[in-house]
């Protein structure tokens, strides 16, 4: 593997995400908060949800971690924001489907920037990084 | 000692990781292993295999000798008294959670204390917590110094007459740092304290004297020094593991079973329930002869040498981050500026070059630190400086590469 392979997985948009975290921060007034850690690398978050009529109104995170959970993160909340909550689960599920590489229309649900984590499905030992902020949604939307 | 001939032994080391050749500098999360180690467990499975200390025929005796054979290699290894006093387990946190379970519920009562360190791996970390809760025990930490290492005086402030335990690891599997073991054990014992040793990054890089260490307990691993993952040992004094009751019960462990009470076998096997690892004991004791072979002082010298030769280079890193003692065992854990550990990782992966990153079953001590999370570059016998070279370039490389996508 050469650097050029690392270029499939540290893509610029990701970079840009994680030096420039969209939704990162705390929500005003009340919200669903999820935490959720990696427990073999260390990794964690806090997700804050606003749910009002099956609508997520607002999310946000706070937490600590590499470039590819950081930047999945902000692209995530900014992704779900406006969504309703079952279409918020259907991103979950497509990405959950990208990162085992298989071909995800992102553009129809409508993801924003996020395939560009498409790489991350070729590194298997980052693939826990990517999907954990996505899990904490999907817990947040559960409860 | 001859480096390179040490590595014709390990045949996994001869393989190029995504196109370049690799470097392994994770040995203390596991060694690899040497051939004489893989041909031992497979000619067991070809030649011996058969259940221990039961059947009467050829095939048993054998492989019972085999495996009461490895045994007493971990003795002389250890310099034991007796192999009544080394249990084989399946690693070193089962070692430490035998002596929690068995010796700390049986003689904590409210108002002991167990002393520890906060740069404990969570292995010598979490039976304690758990064995305080159980007992009504409290759990009290020495304090490390600034530069991660444990002062004696701290040590003798901490330790009263009230602590039953103190537990420590011989060597930090993050730090590096070389705690003084006999020093604190003498310490435990004036306060009428058992002196517990984690030594899972201890024993397989350094001659250990348990006797000389007077400690009661000390457990280690096999894999972490050549040997198959899935063993491991706890030493233990006898005249301790004697008055300690099993924590597993069923085959292979009993004297007389009755219907509702039953007999204990004599040590060491009374701690040794179901069909032992028996093919992970014929691997130790190979590893162990292995290492006898290189000779463990000269295992220990090479290893220093080349702690000091890669601290001296990483140091010259801009924007690294260096945790722990200058006088440390062949680890280095560490961050570059503006670059996740996890990042590092996979950069360095790239190059063929295999490190550790994330919290190293230590998150007190990343909290200690102040990190979330860290690198490590961890060295052994088959490691030479050529290695170290290769993991610089990398770390340079590493930050050109993040300085650019930046």
């Amino acid at each position: 593997m050469s650097f050029n392979n690392l270029d499939t997985l540290y893509r610029q948009v990701i970079m840009d995400h994680y030096k420039n975290p969209r939704n990162k921060g705390s929500v005003e007034g009340d919200a669903l908060t999820v935490d959720m850690n990696n427990p073999t690398c260390g990794d964690r978050i806090q997700l804050q949800l606003q749910v009002e009529d099956g609508v997520v109104q607002n999310a946000k995170f706070t937490g600590e971690g590499c470039s590819i959970s950081m930047s999945s993160a902000s692209m995530m909340t900014q992704a779900i924001k406006g969504k309703k909550l079952d279409d918020a689960l259907n991103m979950s599920k497509a990405f959950s489907d990208m990162m085992l590489g298989e071909d995800v229309d992102t553009e129809s649900l409508d993801m924003g920037d996020i395939e560009a984590l498409q790489g991350v499905s070729q590194f298997p030992a980052r693939i826990k990084c990517a999907t954990l902020a996505w899990k904490a949604m999907e817990k947040g939307v559960q409860e | 000692m001859d480096v390179g001939a040490i590595r014709e032994q390990f045949p996994i080391l001869h393989q190029e990781v995504n196109g370049h050749p690799l470097v392994y500098l994770d040995s203390s999360a596991t060694s690899q292993k040497p051939r004489q180690v893989i041909e031992a467990v497979d000619a067991f499975y070809k030649e011996n295999n058969s259940n221990v200390h039961r059947g009467v025929h050829t095939l048993g005796s054998r492989a019972t000798d085999q495996y009461e054979g490895a045994r007493e290699k971990v003795r002389k290894f250890l310099n034991a008294k007796s192999t009544a006093e080394v249990i084989f387990t399946r690693g070193t946190t089962t070692s430490i959670n035998t002596v929690a379970y068995s010796y700390a519920r049986a003689n904590l009562n409210a108002g002991d204390e167990i002393v520890i360190t906060p740069m404990e791996h969570h292995s010598n970390l979490i039976p304690w917590q758990q064995a305080a809760k159980a007992t009504g025990a409290t759990l009290k930490y020495v304090s490390l110094q600034n530069d991660g290492t444990v002062s004696l005086r701290d040590v003798r402030e901490t330790v009263t007459e009230n602590t039953k335990i103190v537990a420590m690891s011989h060597v930090s599997n993050v730090l590096g740092t070389i705690n003084p073991i006999k020093e604190i054990t003498e310490i435990a014992h004036q306060n009428g304290a058992v002196m517990v040793v984690d030594g899972a990054q201890g024993a397989p890089h350094m001659k250990v004297d348990v006797q000389e260490l007077d400690c009661d307990f000390y457990a280690f691993s096999g894999h972490k020094m050549c040997a198959p993952t899935g063993i491991g040992v706890l030493y233990g004094k006898q005249e301790l593991l004697e008055d300690m009751e099993p924590v597993e019960f069923g085959g292979e462990m009993i004297d007389f079973v009755d219907l509702y009470d039953s007999t204990w076998k004599e040590l060491p096997w009374k701690f040794e329930g179901g069909t032992p690892i028996i093919a992970g004991a014929v691997g130790l004791g190979a590893a162990i002869d292995f290492l006898n072979e290189v000779g463990l002082d000269n295992i220990a010298e090479h290893e220093q040498k080349l702690a000091d030769y890669t601290m001296e280079k990483m140091r010259t890193i801009d924007g690294i981050s260096i945790y722990g003692p200058e006088k440390r065992a062949a680890l280095v854990t560490f961050n570059l500026d503006d670059v996740h550990p996890h990042d590092a990782a996979t950069v360095l992966d790239a190059e063929g070059i295999a490190v550790r990153a994330g919290h190293h079953c230590a998150q007190p001590l990343m909290k200690w630190l102040d990190v979330s999370a860290t690198a490590r570059a961890s060295f052994y016998l088959y490691n030479t400086e050529e290695d170290a070279d290769r993991l610089v370039d990398g770390l340079l490389k590493t930050k050109e590469y993040f300085g650019d996508v930046f």
